[in-house]
């Protein structure tokens, strides 16, 4: 067996390492430099179920170490997704995990029933998290009640698997957690990004339209790593983790903290190879520790050295 | 066809206040074949800046294997580019979206290219192509100020240049649109790149005549993944139609989207 191939709910992944949503579009714009099929997995883009153009421009501002976002879900809808951007993807032997979104709780409903039944779709993605849009998004992400009794409702109608994805503008990201696993998931995502803004230092105007974004990039690592620390800990759930991943020692820490499989996104913008470039060197370093399998390295962060199948000083 | 590239830096001269001329060395500039193109450069690794930073091509060299780029320093990733010396290295990828059509006009047509400030550069390999083909070209180029002309005499060389600077230092004082009032020809063609104020002014100054229009917008990734840099198409009243800078443009036609 390889030191990579994971199962999880719905997925065999060839490898730990995928896109994650809204930072790989549907996957067209990177088929032109590398073969998809080379990785574990693609998150894509969120779908609501209408067309949606999204929030005003501009969009993305720079910070430390970081970037903002404030697309606002723009999608071509539910349809259209189907039809095109989900088939079109076909052509690749990797499993999708569909991003789902939407303002009410038929609208996540609609979707997931939908899209869950493409042949190429093999887990759901519900972004309770995001916060960027005014209704839905994170709304449904920032009160348990909420979040159980969305999951429940969608965990009806999917005919996949059903991660979570968590949003970590919360006081207990735990309390979260265990509220969709109570609501019958079958893993949770985390990160979705931390909301903040830019100013214009010279008028003192915010920098994006919206006035505040979705922080992301290597600024946010250290808040994903302590939230996935703690989560795992508390739930049977496995989790895929995002949130400043940009090479491979970022995705031994994240396995380490209790991660089954991670997930890069902003790093896309600054290194379209990233994706396979992280795979190429996780590699090269576990044969170097001779690891047998990226999971002995899974949750050391917490576990008793001797519970660790794999440990190093 | 996008690629990347380690480009060494071959020559970076200061050559107007702010403003740098910086030369890069590479087979990547094989792939460089349409004017108006950018290219999205990592200033220098780590961290910060994050992003990579759009900048236009400005000349292409084939022979030597050198592109130019013009840039003027302005926040944080032009700064630690400026710093960058001869020798050292930038990654680059490109080259990016779509340039300015040269086969639109024929020999003997008259092109009107139009710059404002930092949008001037993407003009300077376009008026080159157009004049190999023996077209027409007459430019107007407008500044701020004196201290902030630079490309003058390259413009020069290849037809007519009006310069015209805001506070009247030097040429024309006023906007390129006052220049463009006094023309005492029709183009068969116009091309522009410059602030949005100055690009919606000269669509409506040329209405009645085709042009080629270079947009600008905030990016993330540059080849038209993350939705950063949309804008409105023109006369979409669903408001839903959109075009990534980008990847469909960053030059689009004259009335395809909203300025
Ligand atoms: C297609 C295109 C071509 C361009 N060509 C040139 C050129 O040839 N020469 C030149 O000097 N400039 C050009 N620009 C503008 C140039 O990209 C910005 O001036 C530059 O990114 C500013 O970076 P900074 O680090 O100095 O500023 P910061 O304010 O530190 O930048 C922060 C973030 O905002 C973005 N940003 C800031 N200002 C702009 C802007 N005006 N346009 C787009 N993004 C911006 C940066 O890319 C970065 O992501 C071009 C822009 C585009 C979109
Ligand atoms: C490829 C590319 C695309 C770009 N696209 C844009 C863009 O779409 N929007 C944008 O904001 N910036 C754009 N820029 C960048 C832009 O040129 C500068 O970053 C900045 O917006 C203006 O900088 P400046 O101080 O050099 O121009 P300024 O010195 O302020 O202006 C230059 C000249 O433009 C003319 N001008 C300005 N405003 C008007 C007006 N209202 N009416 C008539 N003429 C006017 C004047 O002649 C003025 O001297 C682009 C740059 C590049 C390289
Ligand atoms: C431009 C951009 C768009 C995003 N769009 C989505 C989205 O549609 N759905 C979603 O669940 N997360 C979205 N995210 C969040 C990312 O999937 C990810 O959770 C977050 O960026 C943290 O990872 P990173 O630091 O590697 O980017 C987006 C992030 C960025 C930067
Ligand atoms: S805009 Fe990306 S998750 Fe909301
Ligand atoms: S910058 Fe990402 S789509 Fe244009």
């Amino acid at each position: 067996m390889s030191r990579f191939g994971i199962e999880l709910p719905g997925l065999t992944l060839k490898n730990p390492i995928m896109p994650a949503s809204g930072c790989f579009g549907f996957g067209k714009e990177y088929s032109q430099f590398y073969d998809l099929s080379l990785l574990g997995a693609i998150m894509v883009k969120a779908t609501t179920r209408e067309v949606r153009f999204g929030n005003p421009t501009p969009r993305v501002a720079e910070t430390s170490s970081g970037m903002l976002n404030a697309i606002g879900l723009q999608n071509p809808g539910l349809d259209h997704v189907l039809q095109h951007e989900l088939k079109w993807l076909e052509q690749y032997d990797v499993p999708i995990i569909a991003n789902v979104a939407g303002s009410t709780i038929e609208d996540y409903e609609e979707v997931a029933e939908t899209i869950s039944r493409a042949p190429n779709v093999h887990a759901l993605e519900i972004n309770i998290s995001c916060p960027n849009v005014k209704e839905g998004g994170i709304a449904f992400g920032t009160h348990p009640d909420t979040a159980r009794e969305l999951t429940e409702k969608v965990k009806k109608v999917s005919s996949v698997p059903v991660y979570i994805k968590l949003s970590p503008n919360v006081t207990s990201i735990t309390e979260m957690a265990l509220a969709a696993e109570e609501g019958g998931a079958d893993g949770l995502t985390m990160i979705n990004t931390l909301l903040g803004m830019r100013l214009d230092s010279r008028s003192g105007k915010p920098v994006i339209a919206n006035k505040t974004g979705g922080l992301s990039g290597p600024a946010i690592k250290p808040v994903a790593l302590r939230m996935v620390y703690e989560v795992s800990q508390k739930t049977a759930l496995p989790i895929i983790a995002m949130g400043g991943v940009s090479d491979e020692m970022d995705v031994i820490d994240f396995i380490s903290a209790g991660a089954s499989a991670v997930a890069v996104g902003t790093a896309n913008f600054v290194d379209p190879f990233v994706c396979p470039a992280i795979i190429e060197k996780l590699e090269d370093r576990l044969k170097e520790w001779e690891i047998e399998h990226i999971h002995d390295l899974k949750g050391r962060s917490w576990m008793d050295i001797g519970e660790t199948a794999y440990h190093r000083t | 066809m996008i690629g990347h590239q380690n480009m060494k830096i071959v020559s970076h001269e200061s050559i107007a206040a702010d403003i740098y001329e910086l030369v890069l060395e590479g087979e990547l500039t094989k792939r460089m074949t349409s004017p108006g193109q950018f290219v999205h450069i990592k200033v220098t690794t780590g961290n910060d800046p994050l992003l990579r930073r759009p900048i236009s091509i400005c000349s292409i060299d084939p022979d030597l294997n050198q592109f130019t780029m013009l840039y003027r320093v302005s926040g944080s990733g032009t700064r630690v580019l400026a710093e960058r010396a001869t020798g050292a290295s930038v990654h680059v990828l490109g080259p990016l979206g779509n340039g300015f059509p040269v086969d639109y006009l024929k020999h003997g047509e008259r092109a009107l290219l139009v710059g404002g400030g930092i949008g001037v550069p993407p003009l300077y390999e376009l008026s080159k192509r157009l004049t190999e083909r023996g077209v027409h070209v007459t430019h107007i180029l407008g500044f701020q100020t004196e201290k902030a002309v630079f490309y003058k005499k390259e413009f020069e060389a290849l037809g007519d240049t009006y310069i015209a600077t805001v506070d009247g230092s030097y040429g024309t004082k006023g906007f390129v649109t006052d220049v463009a009032d006094q023309l005492s020809f029709q183009p068969d063609a116009y091309y522009t790149c410059g602030p949005a104020a100055m690009l919606k002014a000269v669509e409506a100054k040329f209405k009645d005549i085709n042009g080629f229009i270079s947009m600008e917008q905030r990016m993330g990734c540059g080849i038209g993944a993350c939705l950063a840099c949309v804008c409105h198409v023109a006369g979409d009243e669903s408001n839903l139609l959109y075009k990534k800078v980008c990847s469909d443009g960053p030059v689009f036609k004259s009335g395809e989207v909203v300025l």
